[in-house]
C-alpha cells in the first residue's frame, strides 16, 4: 500500500466515524423535539397525579364517596372572572356554600350575554389551593359544555358536585374559580 | 479584507497541505470558506455587531429611564427594545461569540486540521444573519417588533401579541438550527478529531466545558424549536397548546420554556469557565489547581441544569414540595460553582501572578461572577423569590453573571488569543483603558439595581415611582460610561489587526497549550500533521 493510499484510508476511517457520530447526534436532536411536544400530555398526567395548577377533572365525576362526614364541614366559595373581551353578566347565585365531605351539593351560575350579538362561552374552572383540585369531584358541570347565547338571552347553569372524604384536614375552605371565555371563532 | 491567496478546502487531492492551491478573494473568500479560522473570525465579528446593536437598544432604555416619566421613546416601544435587546444579546452576542471562540481554538488545541464537518460549519454561521434580518427587521413593519420579553411567555406571545410573533419565531428556528449545528460540529470535533495521544482526561478544560455546553445545546434547541412551534400554531393556526378556553394551559408554556431556559443560562456561562481555566494559571504561572474536579464540576452543573427550572416560577402557585424540591435543587448548584470558584483561588494561591489585561478581565470575572452567583443564591430560596420575582434585582443578578461573567470572559479571552489570531501585541495602554473604564462603569450600571429592586422597582417598565429617581440616575451615567467603554475595544482590536508590536508564537511565558506551538499569526492551516506526544503532554493542564 502507497502512502497515499493509506492516507486516504485514514480519511475515509474519520468521515466513518464522523457521520456516525453525526447520525446519532441529529437523533437526539429528533428525539428532544418530540420530547417538548411530549411534555404537553406529560404535564397533564403530572398535574393529575399531584393536583398542581389547581386543575379538576374535565368529565363528569360518578359519586363514589361511601358516606357522608358530618363531623367536618368545608366552605366552598365561587368566585367568576370573564376573560378579555366577552361582554357577559356572569356570576355565582351563591358566594359560598358549606359542604360536608361526601355530601352532593347542586348551586347554580347565571350567565346573561349583553352583546348583541350571539357569543359562545366556555367556562374554566380551577380549585385554589391547588392540593385540593383532586378532591373536588364535579358530577354535573356547565363547563363540561360550550355554553352559546343568543343577543340578550340569559340562563341558570348548574353545577354539581361533592368534596371527597379524603380532602386533607388542614383544608378547610375550597375556592372554585371560572373563568369565561370567547370562543366564538374557535367553534365555528 | 486582505487579498491572502487561500486554500480552497476539498478533502481530495492533499498532497500537500503547506502548499496552497484554489483562489478565493475578496467577499468570496468569506461567503464559500469552509476554513475553522474564518469562521471563526466571522462569528467573532458576528457577535461584536450584535452586541453594539443590543447595547444601542440598552442606551436607548437607559436613557428613557434616566428620570421619571416618560421622555424618549412610547411604552410599546419600550417594551420592543427591552425584548429585542434580551434575544438579541443571547442568540445574537453571547452564543455566536463563543462559538467563535470554539471555531478559532478547538481545533487548534486538539491538534486538529480543521472542524470536523467544515462545510455545515459555514452553513451555521451564514443563516445567522438572516435570523437577526428577520428579527430587527420587524422593528419597521407596522406590527412593530416582538414586545413581550425575552421570556415570550404566553399568552403576551400569543392572545395579545402585536402581530410579530411568526417573525420571531421563525428567526428563533433559524438561531435554533444554527446552534444545533455548531454543536453537533463541537462534538464530532472532540470525539473523533483529538490528535493521537490526546486522551478525553487531557484535554484542556477549555475543550470539556464546549464540549459539555454542546451537548446541552443539542438537548435543549430541539425543546426550544417546539416550544416556539406551539407559540406559532397556537397564534395562527387555532390550536390551544397554550390557551386555558382550548384546554390548554398558559402556565404549562413556563414549565416548558424554562425547561429550555435554563440550560440555556449554563450554555452562556459554561464556555466561560472553560475560559477563565485557561487564562487564570496563564498568568499565575502554575498548572490549573483540581483539573479533574474541574471536569466533574462542570459536568455536574450541566446535570443539575435540568432539574431547577421551576425556580423561574415559584410565584405561579405550587404546591409546597415543589417549591422546596426546586429550591433545594438550585442551592445545589452553588457547590459545583463553589468548587470551581475555589479551585481558580487555589490556583492563583502562591503563584507569581501577573496582571495583564486577560488576566485583569479573568480576577474580575472571579469576583463578579461570584457576586452574580451569590444574588442568584438568594433568588433560589423561595420565600424571599416572592419579593425579589420580577423586580430590578433579577436584572441585576442576571447581569452580573452574563456581562461581568460571560462577556468579561470573552473579553479576557480575545485580549489572551488575539496575540494568535492577528500576530499582533494589542495596544496594552488602550486595553488597560477599556479594562478600567468597563470595571468602574459596570459596577455603576448593574450594582444599584439590587437596591433598586429590593425596593420593588419592578422590571419591563419604562417609567417608575419618584423613589427610584436616584439611583436609576446613577445607573443610566453607569450604563453609558459602559457602553462608550465598549468601542475602546473596538479600538484596540482594528489597531491589532491592522499592526502593532509582532507577536511571538507564545507571547505569554506561562500559557500552556498546543496553540502556543504554532507560528504567530496561526497559519491558515495547522496541524495538518498531528503533534508529537511530547507537545501533548506539556499541554496536560494537570498538576504534576
Amino acid at each position: 500500500m502507497t502512502d497515499k493510499e493509506q492516507a486516504q484510508k485514514q480519511i475515509d476511517t474519520v468521515n466513518n466515524s464522523n457521520s456516525k457520530t453525526v447520525k446519532k447526534l441529529l437523533l437526539v436532536v429528533i428525539a428532544m423535539f418530540g420530547f417538548g411536544f411530549a411534555l404537553v400530555p406529560l404535564y397533564d398526567v403530572f398535574c393529575d397525579i399531584t393536583g398542581l395548577n389547581g386543575k379538576t377533572n374535565t368529565t363528569a365525576a360518578s359519586y363514589e364517596a361511601s358516606a357522608v362526614d358530618t363531623s367536618r364541614l368545608i366552605k366552598v366559595q365561587f368566585i367568576t372572572r370573564n376573560a378579555k373581551g366577552i361582554p357577559w353578566k356572569f356570576e355565582p347565585v351563591l358566594n359560598e356554600v358549606n359542604v360536608h365531605p361526601g355530601e352532593i351539593k347542586v348551586v347554580s351560575f347565571y350567565a346573561k350575554n349583553n352583546a348583541l350579538h350571539d357569543i359562545i362561552g366556555q367556562a374554566v374552572p380551577s380549585v385554589s389551593p391547588g392540593l385540593a383540585a383532586n378532591y373536588f369531584h364535579k358530577i354535573e358541570c356547565f363547563c363540561f359544555t360550550q355554553q352559546p347565547l343568543k343577543a340578550s338571552e340569559d340562563v341558570e347553569m348548574a353545577l354539581q358536585f361533592y368534596v371527597d372524604l379524603d380532602l386533607p384536614e388542614d383544608i378547610n375552605t375550597l375556592t372554585l374559580s371560572y373563568t369565561l371565555y370567547d370562543i366564538t371563532e374557535k367553534s365555528s | 479584507m486582505t487579498t491572502d491567496v487561500i486554500e480552497q478546502d476539498s478533502h481530495d487531492e492533499h498532497h500537500d497541505d503547506s502548499h496552497e492551491h484554489g483562489k478565493m478573494t475578496g467577499i468570496k473568500r468569506w461567503l464559500y470558506t469552509t476554513n475553522h479560522k474564518d469562521i471563526g473570525t466571522l462569528y467573532l465579528w458576528f457577535a461584536f455587531i450584535m452586541f453594539l446593536t443590543g447595547g444601542a437598544m440598552a442606551m436607548v432604555i437607559r436613557a428613557e429611564l434616566f428620570q421619571p416619566g416618560l421622555q424618549l421613546v412610547e411604552p410599546d416601544f419600550f417594551n420592543q427594545l427591552t425584548t429585542v435587546h434580551g434575544l438579541i444579546m443571547v442568540f445574537g452576542a453571547i452564543m455566536p461569540a463563543f462559538t467563535g471562540f470554539a471555531n478559532w481554538m478547538l481545533p487548534m488545541m486538539l491538534g486538529a486540521p480543521d472542524m470536523a464537518l467544515p462545510r455545515m460549519n459555514n452553513w451555521s454561521f451564514w443563516i445567522l444573519p438572516f435570523a437577526f434580518a428577520i428579527l430587527l427587521g420587524s422593528f419597521f413593519m407596522e406590527s412593530g417588533a416582538p414586545n413581550f420579553g425575552w421570556t415570550f411567555y404566553a399568552p403576551l406571545s400569543t392572545t395579545y401579541s402585536n402581530g410579530s410573533t411568526a417573525f420571531f419565531v421563525f428567526a428563533v428556528h433559524i438561531m435554533g438550527i444554527s446552534s444545533i449545528m455548531g454543536a453537533i460540529n463541537i462534538v464530532v470535533t472532540i470525539m473523533n478529531l483529538r490528535a493521537p495521544g490526546m486522551t478525553y482526561m487531557k484535554m484542556p478544560l477549555f475543550v470539556w466545558t464546549f464540549f459539555i455546553t454542546a451537548y446541552l445545546l443539542i438537548a435543549v434547541m430541539p425543546v426550544l424549536a417546539g416550544v416556539v412551534t406551539m407559540l406559532l400554531t397556537d397564534t395562527y393556526f387555532g390550536t390551544s397548546f397554550f390557551d386555558a378556553a382550548g384546554g390548554g394551559d398558559p402556565v404549562m408554556f413556563q414549565h416548558i420554556f424554562w425547561f429550555f431556559g435554563h440550560p440555556e443560562v449554563y450554555i452562556m456561562i459554561l464556555p466561560a469557565f472553560g475560559i477563565v481555566s485557561t487564562i487564570i494559571p496563564a498568568f499565575s504561572r502554575k498548572r490549573l489547581f483540581g483539573y479533574s474536579s474541574m471536569v466533574y464540576a462542570t459536568s455536574s452543573i450541566a446535570l443539575l441544569s435540568f432539574i431547577v427550572w421551576a425556580h423561574h416560577m415559584f410565584t405561579t402557585g405550587m404546591p409546597l414540595f415543589g417549591e422546596l424540591f426546586f429550591m433545594y435543587c438550585t442551592m445545589l448548584i452553588a457547590v459545583p460553582t463553589g468548587v470551581k470558584v475555589f479551585n481558580w483561588v487555589a490556583t492563583m494561591w502562591r503563584g507569581s501572578l501577573s496582571f495583564e489585561t486577560p488576566m485583569l478581565f479573568s480576577i474580575a470575572f472571579v469576583i463578579l461572577f461570584t457576586i452574580g452567583g451569590f444574588s442568584g443564591l438568594m433568588l433560589a430560596m423561595t420565600p424571599v423569590d416572592f419579593q425579589y420575582h420580577d423586580t430590578y434585582f433579577v436584572v441585576a443578578h442576571f447581569h452580573y453573571v452574563l456581562v461581568t461573567g460571560s462577556l468579561f470572559s470573552i473579553y479576557a479571552g480575545a485580549y489572551y488569543w488575539l496575540p494568535k489570531w492577528t500576530g499582533h501585541m494589542y495596544n496594552d495602554t488602550l486595553s488597560k483603558w477599556h479594562f478600567w473604564c468597563s470595571l468602574i462603569s459596570v459596577n455603576l450600571l448593574f450594582f444599584p439595581m439590587h437596591f433598586l429592586g429590593l425596593a420593588g422597582m419592578p422590571r419591563r417598565i419604562p417609567d417608575y415611582a419618584l423613589q427610584f429617581a436616584d439611583f436609576n440616575k446613577w445607573v443610566s451615567i453607569g450604563g453609558f460610561a459602559f457602553g462608550l467603554s465598549q468601542l475602546i475595544f473596538l479600538a484596540v482590536v482594528i489597531k491589532c489587526i491592522r499592526g502593532g508590536e509582532k507577536a511571538p508564537a507564545k507571547p505569554w511565558d506561562g500559557a500552556i497549550g498546543l496553540e502556543w506551538t504554532v507560528a504567530s499569526p496561526a497559519p491558515y492551516h495547522t496541524f495538518s500533521t498531528p503533534p508529537p506526544q511530547k507537545d501533548i503532554d506539556n499541554a496536560d493542564q494537570h498538576e504534576h
